[in-house]
């Protein structure tokens, strides 16, 4: 079996993660679908590495892995924020950020 | 090359629980759910001969990452309800159709590929190493300050700067004596009651029971003690 198959599989579980972003409506919830999307590109990442034999690949999802941990880190700061502010973490509520 | 029994178990261990992301209605059964697709993740880049980054998904993400989510659940209250109201019309089925379209075009892409599979390099660390710290040791710089950064931010975000200054215990007891409310501590609940049960009120001397005695919390949640039986109870043993 060809590595080629991580691949799809990647691609499987970044829509999955996609359509999470798109339809939840709670804050953490969609937080954790752009989670999955950045693993599935790091799933890709490691799989292209595995199918050239070198290990570019291993240290870019490396560097995705650390920035994906600063966003969590500023992300739920954010979403603690808005929750002390509004008692709500629905997505739809801060919609009178429109211009 | 590749173990297919294990692609298998990978992909099912993988894509089922990520599915918890679209259909599941609590945030920690998502959570939970999520923390499985990333131990499967590890163990398909273990599979991948990166036996390193492996390990390092399993410390960051299940360990790190996820439980910051856990923690951020307790913190903001697990039972948040979510509303199935949708302020967009038809938003459910144009995210359905944006995701399904994401997927096709990708598969469409990956398919037109014509891989040549080489010999593979174990990603070790020694071999991540001599990548990070040789010709990429600047982004590796960049990154260490991205993270203190983020740190920073995140200490910014969640401080609450204070309005009023904080009361000391001595004004607190000298401001209940000038209001002249009652300066001692409340009764604890089931004090000279028929139980010393937290949700019974205690009775004060002439034997009525205090309901303050109980703790609000019970209140709130409705578990604590009707007060009709125990004040029934009260009357019917009374003298004449």
């Amino acid at each position: 079996m060809s590595p080629v198959a991580f691949i799809y599989l990647a691609v499987v579980l970044f829509s999955i993660g996609s359509a999470s972003v798109l339809l939840r409506r709670n804050a953490i919830v969609a937080f954790m679908g752009v989670e999955l999307m950045l693993n599935a590109s790091n799933l890709a990442f490691v799989g292209f590495s595995r199918i050239h034999g070198t290990v570019d690949g291993q240290v870019l999802a490396f560097f995705v892995m650390v920035v994906a941990a600063a966003e969590v880190v500023v992300g739920l700061a954010i979403i603690v924020a808005i929750f002390r502010a509004r008692e709500s973490i629905s997505l739809d509520d801060p919609s009178e950020m429109r211009g | 090359m590749i173990n297919p029994f294990l692609f298998w178990v990978i992909a099912i261990v993988t894509v089922v629980p990520s599915f918890a992301l679209l259909f599941a209605r609590k945030a920690v059964h998502v959570a939970v759910a999520v923390v499985m697709v990333m131990v499967g993740l590890a163990v398909a880049y273990i599979m991948l001969a990166a036996p390193f980054l492996g390990m390092v998904q399993i410390v960051v993400y299940t360990g790190a990452v996820m439980m910051m989510f856990v923690f951020v659940l307790m913190l903001i209250g697990v039972s948040g309800k979510e509303s199935l109201v949708e302020t967009i019309k038809g938003q459910r089925w144009i995210s359905l159709l944006v995701a399904t379209g994401i997927g096709v075009f990708l598969v469409g892409v990956v398919s037109r590929v014509i891989f040549q599979v080489q010999e593979p390099t174990v990603g070790n660390p020694d071999a991540i190493a001599g990548a990070l710290f040789g010709r990429m040791v600047v982004v590796m710089e960049t990154l260490g300050f991205v993270l203190i950064v983020a740190a920073v931010g995140a200490l910014v975000l969640t401080h609450v700067p204070r309005l009023v200054p904080k009361h000391t215990q001595r004004e607190i007891a000298e401001d209940r004596v000038r209001v002249g409310a009652n300066p001692v501590n409340k009764p604890m609940p089931g004090v000279y009651a028929r139980h010393n049960a937290l949700d019974v009120p205690a009775l004060d001397p002439t034997g009525q029971p205090i309901e303050e005695s109980i703790s609000r919390v019970l209140e709130v949640r409705h578990q604590n003690q009707d007060e009709e039986p125990y004040r029934a109870h009260l009357e019917k043993g009374k003298p004449e």
